[in-house]
């Protein structure tokens, strides 16, 4: 690679690229995110290399493997452009027939594409698929156009123009002020004005420091994931902008060990970045010095906390502090630093190349822009879906997410992982953003959401998140550490069938001290799952304690299966998959479950085709 | 579980010197060591302190603080079920006791031949294939009781 010591050089080289004659037309974008890998992404592309060679078109096609698509519950996904043909599930075995209609005939192959599971229709074009066409995928949609592993497919895209722009055009205070102008808030959950912050740091003597929250660890949340993976050169790009603006010469990515694709991918993208002259010594010949280090997390949760990151940089234990003075101010190393999360950071080259007024088109009044959930659970279309601020949960969960499988009900969301909250069916036409979801009692959070069904007990649910918390609680602060763990006792003893009177205003107590009074925002978040399931399914804390029966059937003591004697017509199937021989009965006659013998494993419930298996 | 093993006390000076002997790093330092053994074998504890230039029972601290490293030897296989909220709601408690069952362990144990350690981790980000389980590097998704153990009994013949 070359290094650019000038703006013109950078320039002539995108040129270049960007009038390309010679090399391959077409491309064949097959995702390789994790949630596409498990089903075998390095032997389809290994297929497709085969058949081009077959049909002598290695020279015209080129293979990419990208980062993560989005459209999770359909890998592995693959597009072929021109004409932006969809595959879905992509098997090793369709690719001939793939190839050779869609490359050498020019049709779509039929049998492989995409089904509306509401028309029934055939969708040929990836524009066309519901679950993409209602999205507004401004940063997510370039995933499938890069090359992570190539610096120059980021530039062929437009990469590093909005660096060129901030370091050529614009003063670090016209950074700032455009930013502030788009009301860019911060997507880590917060969502803190990130302007603000970077003012206030930047007002502050000594070495600054920009650092990139990479640790994402929001159990059911894996949006950053996909932009580190599949775009890391965007988050490079933001962070070079943001140091500029503020004036800093260092800046950290802190990211999640549990996703090795993600380290490995940006510790490249960074390589190439300061190969090409983006980052190190007079960078492009601006005059400013940056470079980027990254820091990998060891899987504590309270890590995504400012002050506790901060401390894990520094290599301590990662314990919070108490806020009395911003870490803007006084942070990493005693010096003023400025954090922000990936998504926040990968909004800040669209602001500066689109500008402001553009930006801030999208959304609602106090929430700008699109923001990336990470769609999940009990819904036909897990994926990672970006839309703009304001889209109701409605339309994110019906309309993209295609509903509840298995003709479920829905029965709540939860939003803002451990420190958000569930919410039920009648809140539905909300608008998602930083002040409606807060007031419903939950948050918008960094953006998992998580789909449930009747299937889901609402109390266990509650106990599964302070289970989570308690876990990764520090453990300094009181409030939280023996909140938590009272919390979970009388948790515990509901779902146990032990459950008295009382229990629920208790927890409600609980929950409002730690609020109060915990140190640092994990701890004054973390009766939120409580607090919001009481809140709004307090009739099924009331069936376990009062009536001992869990009504979604997860709590194993306060349940049992039986059949429907009416419903069964012997199908066997059950007793066939019963790893217990518990179910009983003759071919074609009403089967018996022997109460003895079962475990409740649910896989009878499962794999009844009539309904006959009943929750009592 | 007893078992001894031989330092290549080599390898363990490259890794501190990959990061300048920096204390900062001492968590990364940390996770290469336990990458290379599976844990943190204690006698390293006394030599990573004296070239970073800090406390033993700093190394403890940041040792029992930080979930990715163990003090404690680990199987060959590390059965990782992610327990992320989309697996929990899909199931992921029964893949637990399946393997509870299968294993004869708890999680955060390990199986008396050394082979097996169970564990869980809060979301691999394959929400879509959910419940899933990594076994080192490998991850299986769409699991449910039998297809977990078929999985294992895999593993195992594949060791003997």
């Amino acid at each position: 690679m070359v290094k650019f010591d000038n703006k013109e050089a950078l320039d002539r080289h995108i040129q270049e690229l960007q009038s390309k004659k010679e090399g391959p037309e077409g491309l064949i974008s097959l995702c390789a995110g994790p949630g596409c890998s498990i089903h075998g992404t390095d032997d389809i592309r290994g297929v497709i290399a085969d058949e081009l060679k077959k049909h002598g078109l290695s020279e015209k096609y080129e293979i990419r493997l990208t980062g993560c698509h989005g459209f999770c519950e359909q890998g592995p996904v693959m597009v072929i452009d021109p004409g932006g043909f969809f595959y879905p599930r992509v098997k090793s075995e369709n690719i001939p027939e793939i190839i050779e209609k869609t490359l050498v005939n020019n049709e779509p192959a039929e049998k492989y594409l995409y089904k509306d599971p509401a028309t029934k229709e055939l969708i040929v074009k990836e524009a066309d698929v519901p679950f993409y066409k209602r999205q507004t995928r401004s940063i997510f949609g370039n995933n499938r156009l890069i090359d992570p592993n190539n610096i120059d497919s980021y530039l062929a895209t437009g990469g590093y123009s909005a660096l060129k722009k901030a370091l050529f055009e614009m003063t670090p205070e016209e950074i700032i002020a455009e930013v502030k102008n788009a009301n860019l808030r911060g997507r880590g959950g917060g969502g803190f004005p990130a302007a603000i912050k970077w003012s206030t740091c930047r007002k502050h003597e000594g070495p600054r420091y920009v650092i990139c929250n990479a640790d994402e660890g929001d159990p059911g949340a894996y949006m950053d994931r996909g932009l580190l993976e599949g775009n890391p050169h965007c988050i490079i790009e933001g962070l070079i902008i943001g140091a500029f603006a503020i004036g800093a010469n260092e800046g950290y990515v802190y990211v999640r060990h549990e996703y090795p694709l993600a380290v490995a991918n940006l510790q490249r993208a960074l390589g190439h970045a300061r190969e090409i002259g983006l980052l190190g010594q007079n960078i492009l010949g601006s005059g400013f010095d940056f470079d980027i280090y990254i820091s990998k997390g060891g899987g504590a949760f309270v890590c995504g906390e400012s002050t506790a990151l901060m401390a894990s940089l520094e290599g301590n234990p990662g314990r919070p502090k108490a806020k009395y003075i911003h870490t803007s101010e006084k942070g990493f190393r005693d010096s003023p630093s400025n954090l922000n999360n990936v998504e926040t950071w990968a909004n800040v080259p669209l602001i500066i190349n689109k500008g402001a007024q553009w930006y801030a088109s999208m959304g609602t009044d106090h929430s700008k822009g699109t923001k990336i959930f990470s769609l999940v659970g009990k819904v036909v279309n897990t994926g990672l879906v970006e839309v703009p601020m304001g889209t109701t949960l409605r339309e994110i969960i019906f309309d993209i997410g295609g509903g509840i499988p298995k003709k479920k009900k829905f029965k709540a969301v939860q939003t803002g992982g451990p420190s958000g909250g569930c919410i039920p069916e009648e809140f539905l036409d909300t608008p998602v953003d930083f002040d409606e979801l807060t007031k419903l009692g939950s948050i918008m959070g960094s953006g998992g959401m998580i789909v449930m069904d009747e299937g889901t007990c609402m109390v266990d649910v509650a106990r599964y998140f302070i289970d989570f918390l308690i876990e990764e609680s520090c453990g300094q602060c009181n409030p939280c550490r023996e909140g938590l763990k009272q919390m979970m006792a009388i948790l515990n003893r509901i779902c146990e069938g032990e459950g008295k009177a009382g229990d629920i205003e208790l927890l409600e107590e609980i929950g409002t001290m730690m609020q109060k009074f915990s140190l640092c925002g994990l701890g004054t978040s973390a009766p939120n799952p409580v607090l919001t399931t009481i809140l709004y399914f307090r009739d099924e804390y009331e069936a376990h304690i009062r009536d001992k029966k869990c009504p979604a059937g997860v709590c194993k003591p306060l349940f049992h299966y039986e059949i429907d004697e009416e419903a069964c017509n012997g199908c066997t199937l059950c007793a066939k998959k019963c790893p217990q021989g518990a179910i009983s009965g003759e071919k074609k006659k009403p089967h018996r479950i022997d109460q003895e013998k079962c475990i409740k494993c649910g896989i009878c419930y499962d794999s009844c085709k009539f309904d006959a298996i009943m929750i009592r | 579980m007893e078992q001894t093993i031989d330092i290549d006390w080599q390898k363990i000076d490259d890794i501190i010197d990959r990061y300048n002997s920096n204390k900062e790093a001492l968590l990364m330092i940390l996770q290469d060591i336990n990458e290379l053994y599976n844990f943190v074998p204690p006698e390293c504890v006394p030599i990573v302190a004296d070239k970073l230039g800090v406390r033993q029972s700093h190394i403890y601290s940041m040792a029992t603080f930080y979930k990715t490293i163990s003090l404690e030897p680990r199987g060959k296989y590390i059965v990782n079920v992610c327990t992320g909220t989309a697996c929990h709601v899909r199931g992921a408690e029964r893949i637990i006791e399946a393997l509870e069952d299968r294993l004869n362990i708890k999680p955060h144990e390990t199986t008396e031949d050394g082979m097996f350690t169970l564990e869980t981790v809060r979301c691999l980000g394959c929400c879509a294939s959910g419940p899933v389980i990594m076994i080192n590097k490998d991850i299986h998704g769409g699991l449910d009781r039998s297809s977990v153990l078929n999985i294992i009994d895999d593993y195992k013949d594949n060791a003997s």
